[in-house]
């Protein structure tokens, strides 16, 4: 009898982890309908919005204010003659990147400390996971506005060269600086899971350096979670600093965000219903994308989503 | 079980100290002083008498130290810069509209927001289910400051009992507390439906249909014991956030709570209100907290209070 050993090409083809999730993902039609919404926002938001014919987010025309829809203003305009539609690609940009920059900035931390933590174990991880829990209990949006005051001002200073980036930055720090909690949690129990099998044992007996186990061969085998929860922070972070902003301490001028408009929009509601319906639409269905594309992840990767 | 309440105690105690610790500095680092950011002209000499009246003058780790001997001596949050009254008054006059807001907004999440679950994971993969998260969805992507305006336009405009925005009359918390709870009934459902499904797959839910149990009693009698248990847990952090976080509805509904005074401090810098309130929303969350790991133990035997 002869036994067919696999040829080469199906060893290479063996299934992976992430080919595997991947191939459930994209069954999900909704995950996969959020993707391309996401990756079509960030299009118009960042390339559509540098091409000539867009117009100045900021370019007043007093004499046409809350202009209808129209050929020159594809959304109309708002209360001092600014293009909506222009404001709305603008806006995007900075919404966008406050969830993307915030988000890393937490998943850098979080990863961090959550992988530290569960690999020192013992009284150093107790002590650790004390300090998440205390600043568990720090109410999150008082905090980040006070942060944000204190970091401004250096921060500003440094990053002139950014230009009207310059004076969000410090936001976007603010809110990853104290958004990374439960990635910390998430990474902990991982790591401390994965740092009992063999593989690390093994890495341990070739005497590499402890820093190299976890952060070479422990942290990626962690991953998976940490970026599913991520992928759900992003919509939160969004949310958030359009909060702020709708509170007025958030994103300043020359800058908006989507917060801002929808905030500008609610101030003429009973007579241009537009100007808050049409950046409320930008926004909720870009969060939406966000949630489904993060749900339809977690279960591809099969991640329990638990709270601690 | 006193033992461990008191250790809770305890551990509570640290993370306010700690909470302190981490607040004191930060707003103590804040740039500028309350006296400089005034629109109105200071002399050099005025500000540094206001300093030392308010003792901004000493150094800040003493600072530090007559802070908490204030508040334990005196029982003194300190005085505001900005109105000139002690913080505890501010405190205790705006704090009893934002706790009526947080209460009524937590009813509305439970109410709304368990049964769905529930329904969703007894009906799952149905029409109820879809159409349960579907809503769940939207409440979590669908921000307060778009719901309210539109709650505003649709229904405060339409029936004259419901005002569009103020305080006093007691129907004017409904449309706040739909507002602020909407968010929370979305994640309840979302929270109660995944605890639900889980029970329901356990093996003493088939032996009580094996016994010819109707679906109804079921429910009711076995699986909603163990399926509430996260979202009991997740009640007492919610209601802190409900009550520390509804600054946005106060400001679209002009409810007389904290949010403003603390936006406003924030703003002017002044120092001793956000620090009370920082503080006092701490002991809030860790209470809350204790209140959710008790009543969680209570329904759950097997959660060990002593081991934990």
């Amino acid at each position: 009898m002869r036994i067919s050993l696999p040829t080469e090409s199906e060893l290479e083809k063996g299934s992976s982890l992430g080919r595997d999730a991947w191939a459930r993902l994209r069954k999900n039609k909704l995950a996969m309908l959020s993707m391309c919404f996401i990756g079509l926002m960030l299009i118009i938001c960042f390339i559509v919005a540098q091409l000539p014919f867009i117009d100045d987010p900021n370019e007043q025309n007093l004499e046409n204010r809350f202009a209808p829809p129209s050929g020159d203003h594809i959304m109309g305009t708002d209360q001092l003659g600014r293009d909506l539609f222009s404001r709305i690609l603008f806006g995007g940009q900075i919404s966008m990147l406050v969830g993307f920059i915030a988000t890393g900035v937490a998943l850098l931390i979080g990863i961090t400390y959550g992988a530290i933590s569960g690999y020192a174990g013992g009284r150093t991880d107790a002590i650790m996971m004390r300090v998440v829990d205390t600043l568990y209990a720090i109410p999150f949006l008082v905090l980040v506005i006070v942060l944000k005051v204190v970091i401004a001002g250096p921060m500003e200073e440094q990053l002139k060269w950014m230009g009207r980036f310059a004076n969000i930055v410090p936001l976007f720090f603010a809110i990853g600086a104290l958004g990374w909690l439960t990635l910390a949690r998430i990474t902990r129990t991982q790591v401390m899971a994965i740092k009992e099998q063999e593989f690390v044992e093994a890495a341990t007996s070739l005497g590499l350096s402890k820093m190299r186990i976890l952060f070479r061969h422990i942290v990626p085998n962690t991953l998976g979670p940490a970026i599913v929860y991520a992928t759900l922070t992003i919509p939160s972070f969004i949310l958030f600093e359009a909060s702020l902003s709708y509170l007025g301490v958030g994103i300043e001028a020359p800058n908006s965000s989507w917060g801002i408009l929808i905030k500008e929009g609610a101030d003429f509601l009973e007579t241009q219903l537009y100007l808050l319906i049409i950046p409320g639409l930008f926004f909720s269905l870009t969060l939406f994308a966000f949630n489904f594309l993060g749900d339809g992840l977690r279960d591809a990767l099969d991640v329990r989503a638990s709270k601690d | 079980m006193l033992k461990y309440i008191l250790q809770r105690l305890l551990q509570g105690l640290l993370v306010m100290a700690a909470l302190y610790t981490i607040v004191f500095f930060l707003v103590g680092w804040m740039p500028g002083d309350p006296f400089s950011s005034n629109e109105k002209n200071i002399s050099p000499e005025v500000r540094e008498n206001m300093k030392k009246a308010w003792g901004l003058d000493k150094p800040l780790w003493q600072q530090y130290l007559i802070y908490p001997k204030n508040l334990i001596t005196e029982g003194s949050l300190g005085v505001s810069t900005e109105k000139n009254r002690p913080v505890w008054d501010i405190i205790l006059q705006s704090f009893p509209a934002s706790l009526i807001l947080g209460v009524s907004a937590l009813f509305i999440a439970v109410g709304i927001g368990v049964p769905i679950g529930i329904l969703s994971a007894t009906k799952k993969n149905t029409a109820i289910d879809y159409g349960g998260m579907a809503i769940a969805m939207i409440g979590i992507c669908i921000p307060s400051f778009i719901i309210g305006p539109v709650l505003q336009l649709t229904l405060a405009a339409k029936i004259p009992a419901l005002k569009i925005a103020g305080w006093g009359h007691p129907l004017d918390i409904i449309l706040p507390s739909i507002t602020l709870g909407l968010g929370t009934a979305a994640y309840l459902a979302r929270l109660t439906r995944g605890s639900m499904l889980e029970i329901l797959n356990q093996d003493y839910i088939r032996t009580a249909k094996a016994k010819g149990l109707k679906t109804f009693s079921v429910v009711i009698k076995h699986a909603l014991r163990g399926g509430l248990l996260p979202s009991v847990a997740f009640i007492g952090p919610a209601f802190a956030a409900l009550i520390s976080g509804s600054f946005i509805v106060e400001t679209i509904f002009q409810v007389p709570g904290m949010g403003q005074h603390f936006v406003n401090a924030a703003i002017k810098r002044d120092p001793f209100v956000l620090r009370g309130v920082v503080l006092f929303y701490g002991l809030l969350i860790v209470f809350m907290n204790l209140a959710a790991d008790l009543i969680a133990a209570a329904l759950n035997p097997r959660i060990r209070l002593e081991k934990t």
